[in-house]
Parts: C-alpha cells; sequence; structure tokens
C-alpha cells in the first residue's frame, strides 16, 4: 500500500469508527444527491418575470455595478461604446469568443477597437456574455469553456457584462437547473456580485482590490414572454 | 515546551494594552455586529435556514464516509486528483511534493486558514519556494512576519499607519516620497504588486469553502477576485481542503451560502463566488492543467461520534468572534494559535492539546451570544465547558504528552511564529510585571497564579538577545 493509499484507508476507517455509535438519520447519500432537494427559497423571488428583472437591477446596483438597458441586441456596441466614453476609458475591448457577441454589429461603433481570446493582464477592458443572474442578490453567474475565458472576468481593470433579461432567474437554484441542462458543469463556474472589493485596511470598504474595479452590465430586453417567469 | 495558547492570561494582558488594537476592536463591534444585524433583518427566512444549514451538515457528518468517497470519484473523473493527508505534515509534504514536480519558484495564495493550520507558508519558504499571499490582508500580515488575528480579518489589528510603514519598507523600488496616507492608495499599491506575481506563480494555493460531493466542484468565496487569480493563471491549482467541507448537492452550498456572507461580513452574497470542477477542458481558453486536492484530516475524524463533533459544523464565517466579549476586548492574537474567538476557543483544544490550551475554554464570559449568532447552530459555550470539565479531570495522559510534543513540533517549525509569540509573551509579562518583580495575579488568569507566584521574566527572549548581540541565526 502506498503512503496515500494508507492514510485514505486509515482517515476512513476514524469516520467509521466514530459513525459507529451515531444513529443514522436515514437518508442514503445517494438518493439525497439524486434528489437535488432545496432548501426554503427566500420569498423576495417570488415575482413575475418583469419584477424579477428590476429585483435584479436594484440589487446590482446597490452592489456598485452599474447598469445600461437596450431594447435591441444590435444596441450593445452603442451601449458599450458611450459607457466606456462617459466613464473615460480607452475605446479598446477584449471579448470573449463567443459566436453572439462575434456576430453583434461592431462596424456601427468604428471607433471601438475589439480583440477576441484570453487576457493577458495588458486589457483595460473586458466583455463577456453572461449565462444566467440571480435576482435574489443582484448576482451574476458566467460559465468557463472554449468562448468564455475566465482570466477576462478578473484580470481587466473594467468587466462589461451582456445580459439577456431572459437570463435573470429568482433564486439560485433555478440558474443550477439551467447550468445542468446545459451539459456537463463546466470548469469554473463565477458568481459575482459587483465589482472586486476589500475591507481590510481599517475595515473601509475600497473597490477594485485585484479584480475589477468598474462592473457594468447591458440588459438586453429579448422578450420576457419566452421565459418561463423563473 | 514553548508554545503560546498556555500564556493566554499574559496575551490577553498586552492586547488590553494595545490602543492600536482596542480601536480596531471598537471599530469592528459597530462595523461586523451592525451589517450582519442588518442583513438578517432583511431575510425573514434567516433562521429557517439556520436548522436547515445545520441538518445539511448533521447528515454529512453521519455519512462522512461515503460523501468523501463520492467526491474523490468525481475529482478523478474530471481529471483532478485527491490526496488524503492524516496529519499537517502529510499536507505539507504532499504540496510540497506537487510544487517540485514543476520545479515551482514561485507560489501564490488565496486566503485559506488551512494554510495557516498546517503552517505551509515557512515549510515552502525553508524548501526554497516562495510563497506569496494575495489576499489584502493576509499579504500584509505576511509582509510583518505575523499570524493572522481573525479568521475573516486576518490584519483588523493593523492600523494603516502600519500597513504604510510595511509598505515603503518592501516595495523599496517604489518612490519614497509617494503618498500612503489613505487605504485607496495602499490598496492601489497592493494590487500593482501583486499583478505580476499572479502572471509569474507556477503554482496557486487557495482553500474551499465547500466541496461538493455531487460534482466533485471545490468552492471559494471572496470579496477581492484574488482567490480567482490565484486558481485560473498558474499551471497548477492545489486546494487545501479540511474534510468536514463537503456538502451533498450544488443546492445544499446555496442554503449555507445564503448564511455565510451575512454572518461574516454581513453581505448579501460576497463578490466572488467560485465553483472549480477538475482541470481546464481541452477546448478550454485558459485555467489551470493541474488540480490538485489536499484532503486534511489532522485530528478531526476522531471527533465523530465525540461530544465535540458539532463544531465539525463550522463555516469559518467569523460571528462568534465579532460578537464575543472576550475577543472584542483582547483580540485574535491573544489566543495563541491560528483560530481565535468562541470556535478556537473549542477547536485549538481538539487539534493541539486539551492541556496546551486549558486557558481557551476559560475565555469566555459563557454569555451565550456566540451560539446566539452561530449560524449552524453550533453550542459553542457547552463545548467550552466540556472542555474545562476534561482538563479539570484528566491529568497528563500519555495522549495530552503526545498532543504537546505535536504542539512543540508546531512550533519548532515556524521559527517566525515562535519568536513572535515568544516576544509578546516576554514583553506583556516584563511590562506588567516590573513594578513589583513578581506577579500575585493576572487578570482572566485566577486560576494560573492562584496557586502559584510567576517570576516576571526581565528583557528580552534569548533569541533576540542573541540577535541583538550579532548572533548568525
Ligand atoms: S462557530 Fe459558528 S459563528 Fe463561529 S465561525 Fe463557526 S460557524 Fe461561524
Amino acid at each position: 500500500m502506498t503512503d496515500s493509499a494508507r492514510a485514505r484507508a486509515q482517515i476512513l476507517g476514524m469516520i467509521r469508527k466514530g459513525k459507529a455509535s451515531q444513529t443514522p438519520d436515514g437518508q442514503s447519500p445517494d438518493e439525497r444527491i439524486d434528489a437535488k432537494r432545496r432548501g426554503t427559497i427566500p420569498a423576495r423571488v417570488d415575482k413575475d418575470h418583469a419584477a424579477l428583472v428590476e429585483l435584479f437591477v436594484d440589487h446590482a446596483t446597490a452592489l456598485s455595478a452599474t447598469v445600461s438597458r437596450v431594447d435591441d441586441e444590435s444596441e450593445i456596441p452603442g451601449a458599450v461604446a458611450d459607457y466606456l466614453a462617459g466613464e473615460n476609458l480607452p475605446a479598446t475591448l477584449c471579448a470573449a469568443p463567443d459566436p453572439a457577441l462575434q456576430a453583434l454589429p461592431w462596424d456601427t461603433r468604428p471607433a471601438l477597437t475589439v480583440r477576441y481570446g484570453r487576457s493577458d493582464g495588458a486589457d483595460e477592458v473586458s466583455l463577456t456574455p453572461a449565462f444566467a443572474a440571480v435576482a435574489e442578490t443582484g448576482t451574476l453567474m458566467l460559465r468557463s469553456g472554449p468562448d468564455h475565458p475566465t482570466t477576462l472576468n478578473f484580470l481587466p481593470d473594467t468587466h462589461v457584462v451582456v445580459l439577456r433579461e431572459s437570463q435573470i432567474v429568482g433564486p439560485y437554484e433555478e440558474a443550477w437547473d439551467r447550468l445542468r441542462a446545459a451539459g456537463p458543469i463546466p470548469r469554473a463556474v463565477n458568481f459575482v456580485s459587483g465589482p472586486s472589493r476589500t475591507a481590510d485596511i481599517e475595515q473601509t470598504i475600497q473597490l477594485g482590490a485585484h479584480g475589477p474595479r468598474r462592473l457594468h452590465i447591458v440588459l438586453v430586453q429579448d422578450g420576457e414572454g419566452e421565459s418561463d417567469g423563473g | 515546551m514553548q508554545t503560546t495558547s498556555p500564556s493566554f492570561p499574559s496575551n490577553a494582558r498586552q492586547a488590553l494594552a494595545d490602543p492600536d488594537l482596542q480601536q480596531a476592536l471598537t471599530k469592528m463591534k459597530v462595523g461586523f455586529v451592525v451589517n450582519r444585524a442588518n442583513a438578517v433583518a432583511k431575510l425573514p427566512e434567516f433562521d429557517t435556514l439556520r436548522d436547515e444549514g445545520r441538518d445539511i451538515k448533521n447528515h454529512v457528518l453521519s455519512n462522512l464516509d461515503t460523501y468523501l468517497e463520492r467526491f474523490e470519484a468525481k475529482v478523478t473523473e474530471n481529471g483532478g486528483h485527491v490526496h488524503w493527508c492524516r496529519t499537517a505534515d502529510e499536507a505539507r509534504r504532499t504540496i510540497l511534493d506537487i510544487c517540485r514536480s514543476v520545479d515551482a519558484k514561485t507560489v501564490t495564495k488565496g486566503k485559506s486558514m488551512i494554510g495557516e493550520e498546517i503552517g505551509i507558508n515557512d515549510f515552502l519558504e525553508e524548501n526554497g519556494v516562495t510563497p506569496v499571499e494575495t489576499d489584502l490582508g493576509e499579504y500584509i500580515i505576511q509582509l510583518r512576519k505575523e499570524p493572522p488575528s481573525h479568521i475573516i480579518a486576518p490584519a483588523i489589528h493593523v492600523p494603516k499607519e502600519k500597513v504604510a510603514e510595511s509598505f515603503f519598507e518592501t516595495h523599496d523600488q517604489l518612490d519614497a516620497d509617494r503618498n500612503l496616507d489613505e487605504p485607496r492608495a495602499l490598496v492601489d499599491e497592493a494590487r500593482s504588486m501583486l499583478r505580476q506575481k499572479y502572471l509569474d506563480a507556477d503554482v496557486g494555493i487557495t482553500g474551499a469553502n465547500f466541496l461538493i460531493a455531487e460534482t466533485g466542484s471545490t468552492v471559494i468565496v471572496t470579496n477581492e477576485g484574488n482567490g480567482d487569480l490565484t486558481q485560473t493563471l498558474p499551471k497548477i491549482h492545489i486546494v487545501t481542503a479540511s474534510l468536514e467541507k463537503i456538502v451533498p448537492t450544488l443546492e445544499d452550498a446555496s442554503t449555507i451560502l445564503r448564511l455565510l456572507a451575512r454572518s461574516a461580513t454581513g453581505q448579501e452574497f460576497s463578490s466572488y463566488t467560485t465553483f472549480s470542477t477538475g482541470p481546464r477542458r481541452p477546448e478550454d481558453a485558459d485555467g489551470p492543467e493541474q488540480f490538485h486536492v489536499v484532503l486534511l484530516d489532522n485530528g478531526r475524524s476522531a471527533l465523530l461520534g465525540t461530544e465535540f463533533q458539532d463544531i465539525l459544523r463550522c463555516i469559518r464565517c467569523g460571528a462568534c468572534m465579532n460578537h464575543c466579549p472576550v475577543y472584542g476586548a483582547v483580540g485574535g492574537h491573544a489566543y495563541g494559535w491560528v483560530y481565535p474567538g468562541p470556535m478556537g476557543a473549542v477547536l485549538t483544544p481538539t487539534l493541539i492539546g486539551v492541556d496546551q490550551a486549558a486557558h481557551l475554554p476559560n475565555a469566555s464570559t459563557f454569555c451565550g451570544k456566540c451560539q446566539q449568532v452561530c449560524p449552524m447552530h453550533i453550542p459553542l459555550p457547552k463545548l467550552m465547558r466540556h472542555y474545562r470539565e476534561r482538563a479539570f479531570e484528566r491529568g497528563l495522559t500519555p495522549g495530552t504528552l503526545r498532543a504537546g510534543l505535536k504542539m512543540w513540533a508546531f512550533f519548532a517549525r515556524r521559527p517566525r511564529l515562535y519568536q513572535f509569540f515568544a516576544g509578546l509573551k516576554m514583553r506583556a509579562l516584563a511590562a506588567a510585571g516590573r513594578r513589583r518583580g513578581r506577579f500575585k495575579s493576572l487578570p482572566l488568569a485566577g486560576g494560573w497564579t492562584r496557586h502559584r507566584d510567576m517570576p516576571a521574566p526581565q528583557g528580552a527572549t534569548f533569541q533576540q538577545q542573541w540577535d541583538a548581540a550579532g548572533g548568525a541565526r
């Protein structure tokens, strides 16, 4: 037996010894995992979809994220360019190589320079799509993948996220259901609530500790009718 | 045999006389406490969720073997590795071996209490690997060569002027006349100094708030984003986690996450909650090539089925210390080991031996506030009382002697920590006793000094005298 196998056997042995003196609670671990039972869902998300969208926006802005809303995805390049100009930021960004982002009419804003790929640490602004968003706390759900480099979520100073209204759900559990329905769990799932922050110096909150100083959400109206209301 | 938990009374006395610390603790009482109360008031379901959180952990603890095996199988299926470690020493060696396999020069680290518990930084450094703490608080105490004084705010005891002092000293390549008066300037400087370190590191080490049996995922909860940079950029991601961190499903993690940030900082959710599942996939644009989970027991499995099992539900939120009148008076360093406050008073004797930490379960007014705020319903006062009874009933048994030796070994491997606490202890005792040369009583130490007078130490520790005399180390 290798050292590691011996350690494993001994730890499991200790656990089983301790277990012997406990009364089992009658739930089998396998059944429990398969059931994926939800705990209590806060009543604050018990709303129709339009109200959830507003709840998400309220929570996200309370966390110091900014939100601009557009009626149609063709307006995304304009919203991004206007945001960057308004913040006095460079009109250059590194975007996730996501087909939907690449298909946007970027030529309508020729002053914007868009590069696609992962971040190497030199980019000041990134643009990524969201997978979902949780109205309960104003939290974005982002996932890694060939078209979704994780580095874009953390290295640049300014992170711009494209979110469609139909991607907004009430609680985290709805977001998990959508993720499971979309295939195997990706390597990284990032829940992002506002920009990076720290209170490590004298307990005063400062934004932009190591991750992005600014989080901007471009919220696209895409016909909430297609949503199931949650 | 040098330890520092045994000198809790003198540590405490020194702490009470430290104006910087007292100011920080006063701020903490208004900050954390008010923020938590506000967050809880905004979630009417909070108490129901506490019951559910407790039930999830109790269920896990009574099926821990099955959940760990399931977790391991999933990690392996995803292309990662699980390393089972009985002791701190096994965990240190495992981590070093992984670092050596890629000839690592520097390692970035996200905040991890397990990292503190096993003393990974000193060990890596002794073996030629440079650890760089990236959480701002951890970075500050690393520069100051101190242990953390709070489990979620490790540098809570350091005023901004002292942070600036450390930055001027360490970042000596920068303009010596720059202005570091404000927290903003300090945060920006740390940000820019650490940028390149993330990109250069060969290995990134993080802790884990949860392990998910369903998917084989590990979870970190942070506000700064440092943990994500630490685990995304290097070739290798090592997760250090103790085995009770496991929960069955993503749903169960979500239930407990509703309790964690609210109890810790009063946030509804932390800025970043990340679920990591294995190394990068073949088509992925970025992420680590290797994913290792170092699974630490270090005495925890022996608590199962005992009266101390309940402490294994702890999610390290820090609420018990934020609300504790004793922690609020003396801060974290006085407790003398990595875990302070009520949870530390229960966990420390468990991990380092009741003879070494006998004072800690006494460091309580038994006001019950910790149990009232604990999101996992851990009966902390009751557990402290168990220890008091045990310490009283048991003399030095072979078991506690072994624990004492373990404690000595812990400090022997951490010369800096040893010097820090030995110095702290000497200064405190010297200051308090110089007037009389001898102690009759110390605050909080009735039981200790009642039966013996302690001679007051005069001046510096042996190592400080040796250094002052130009001795080489
Ligand atoms: S004992 Fe309870 S209150 Fe204290 S850190 Fe652990 S979970 Fe939080």
